[in-house]
């Protein structure tokens, strides 16, 4: 392939995908939205569209045309930056994940924008990196309701990611490989009965990288830096418009983002929880789109767990959060990791 | 393609450098750091180093300069001023940085003359596979002291921090020593 | 897939990591906070790191690779200490400027 096609297939691939993405976000709104009503015994939203189908887009025009304020006092720079750190590392992570079977002609590969080597290490370096959104808003919003929450924020990220790193390591272990495509095919064989959460018995890594994951997201019941009930609104206090939409954004597609990982770490992936018993089909269409369709319905139940768990859990206190992040989730972590080692090297 | 790259990134590089050099707030230096940080991890990159150009951005540009910022925050550091000792740095320290850069750039670039037959057998190693499985390969098998090493030295260097952070027990220390690391 | 060559001289890595390093330097001799001369000192690790690493290329010696990855987790554990010795300072002292800390105890 020469350098053209290549630029040019590649922004094709970011295009579409981005744009996918950011439906999923819009929607992921909108299914929380529903199902936290169900939960809270309402309907939701219900009035724009057939069965409120239409909020999502009403909504991101309502925050288009809100007036974009931005207080005297702030520190102008980091202020602008903050919102845009934030969604363009939400929006990153997808890059590197692998959304359905390998295939396309001539080693152009259509279900994923780019399989690296160490792909599993880009969305964790990716998520890092993410904090100084968080951090910056926090800071250069010069309100000390947002600098609280900026400062818990990167307490609970930093301490979160160690927990998040172990948890995955057993699974790396397992496949031997961080390239996304390999973890996933070593869990294809027989279906449900050889993902890692089940046949590779890594249930408890999956508990710890579930708990992680909502702290990194600043989900409930973790969601600290922007407990209303303390914090105003912690680091987007002084936030409005666009550009409090761009945090919003950014924590679905964060959402997004830890649910296609934990799908394609612990829930076999693209592959067919029947695994070789529903064998491929005669129709080429099918076996392109199955794989599709079931990564979509898997990452789909993680962020219904998500919302469930919202909808359900009240929030933690923040000493209660550091000392389950070190005192528990870390050691259990750790024992993770070792009790993969003893059970890969006895096999 | 890769020149263009290396132009983009190494000008980010530098700019990055002078632009931490040249701004009197620290969070703006430390941004300028990271930077600094992220171009360098490409340039990790088009020299086939992608597993360091991952720890890279998750080391540096994700927890050692997050801990910067983070003390940044806590303390609200604010300008730094002139002061006379700057000036004085300023003067004598300018020609002596010249004076090592020529240096460090013959040595380098002299260096960079030598092959592999100057160096002796062992050091280089034509093992086949990805980056990553060399890496581990010699990092697991011949270097596994120093890195069980390093392993120790992390735990030292977390106990003290927590030690150093909360050395003062009156205050809120046991607070900030938990959020230190 | 030609494009992917790589065609950049290794000189250049080389004086990029010298020049960093030397900024590095100047940031350590001009700069009077104290975070970020302790910035500036790693800088000066990165632009050894780069060098470390361009040479790795040349030689196909991974283990400079290895080298610059006990650099960097020498560095993170210099971070967090160092920077809980700053944060001792700074309770101790109420100041970052380095010039105003010229005193060997606390």
């Amino acid at each position: 392939m020469t350098i053209l096609p290549f630029i040019l297939w590649s922004l094709l691939k970011v295009a579409v995908v981005t744009v996918v993405m950011l439906m999923g976000i819009a929607y992921t709104v909108l299914l929380e939205r529903k199902l936290v009503g169900r939960i809270q015994n309402r309907w939701g939203p219900s009035r724009v569209g057939p069965f409120g189908l239409l909020q999502p887009l009403v909504d991101g025009a309502k925050s288009f045309l809100k007036e974009d304020l931005i207080p005297t006092a702030v520190y102008r720079p980091l202020y602008l930056l903050a919102p845009i750190i934030s969604l363009g590392c939400a929006l990153i992570s997808i890059a590197v994940i692998p959304f359905g079977a390998s295939m396309g002609p001539k080693g152009m590969d259509l279900f994923e924008i780019s399989n690296l080597n160490v792909g599993l290490l880009v969305i964790l370096a990716v998520t890092s990196v993410g904090v100084y959104g968080i951090a910056l808003a926090g800071w250069s919003s010069n309100n000390k309701y947002s600098l609280l929450g900026a400062l818990r924020s990167s307490a609970q990220l930093i301490s979160y990611e160690l927990a998040l790193g172990l948890s995955l390591v057993g699974v790396v272990l397992r496949a031997g490989s961080l390239n996304l495509r390999d973890i996933v095919n070593q869990q294809a064989t027989l279906g449900m009965a050889t993902w890692n959460i089940f046949g590779g018995l890594q249930f408890i890594a999956f508990f710890i990288y579930l708990m992680a994951a909502f702290a990194e997201t600043n989900r409930s019941p973790f969601d600290l830096p922007e407990a209303e009930s303390e914090l105003t609104g912690g680091y987007h206090t002084e936030y409005s418009s666009m550009k409090f939409a761009m945090f919003f954004m950014a924590e679905y597609g964060n959402m997004i983002n830890v649910g296609c990982v934990a799908t394609l770490l612990f829930l076999g992936g693209w592959t067919s929880p029947l695994g070789n018993l529903m064998g491929p089909f005669d129709n080429p269409i099918i076996n392109a789109v199955l794989p599709i369709f079931w990564f979509v319905l898997k990452v789909f139940c993680f962020l219904c767990l998500y919302v469930w768990v919202r909808g359900t859990l009240p929030r933690l206190r923040y000493d209660q959060l550091m000392n389950f992040g070190w005192r528990f989730l870390l050691p259990l972590a750790m024992l993770n990791i070792v009790g993969t080692s003893l059970w890969l090297a006895y096999h | 393609m890769h020149l263009i790259l290396f132009f983009l990134f190494a000008g980010l590089c530098l700019a990055g450098a002078i632009n931490l050099l040249l701004q009197t707030h620290p969070i703006n230096s430390a941004l300028s750091l990271i930077v600094v940080m992220t171009s360098l991890a490409v340039l990790y990159l088009l020299l086939g180093a992608e597993f360091l150009a991952i720890a890279q951005i998750i080391v540096y540009a994700g927890a050692v300069m997050v801990l910067f910022t983070f003390v940044v925050m806590l303390l609200n550091a604010g300008r730094e001023e002139r002061t006379l000792g700057s000036r004085a740095g300023a003067r004598v320290g300018f020609p002596a940085v010249a004076v090592l850069l020529a240096v460090l750039a013959t040595v380098l670039l002299h260096a960079q003359g030598l092959t592999a037959a100057h160096l002796g057998a062992g050091l280089t190693d034509a093992k086949s596979g990805t980056n990553l499985d060399i890496l581990s390969q010699v990092l697991f098998h011949e270097l596994l002291l120093p890195f069980e090493v390093t392993s120790v030295l992390i735990l030292i260097a977390i106990l003290g921090a927590v030690a150093l952070a909360r050395a003062d027990g009156s205050k809120t220390g046991g607070a900030e020593g938990t959020a230190e690391k | 897939m030609s494009f992917l060559q790589h065609d950049v001289p290794l000189n250049w890595y080389l004086l990029l990591s010298a020049a960093l390093f030397s900024l590095g330097v100047v940031g350590f001799l001009i700069k009077r906070n104290l975070i970020t001369v302790f910035m500036s000192i790693e800088l000066m690790l990165n632009a050894v790191n780069l060098s470390f690493v361009a040479f790795a290329y040349q030689w196909h010696a991974v283990k400079g690779q290895i080298f610059v990855f006990f650099v960097m987790m020498v560095a993170a554990a210099e971070a967090a200490v160092g920077l809980a010795i700053i944060i001792a300072v700074f309770r101790a002292r109420a100041t970052l400027a380095v010039d105003r800390i010229n005193l060997m105890k606390l």
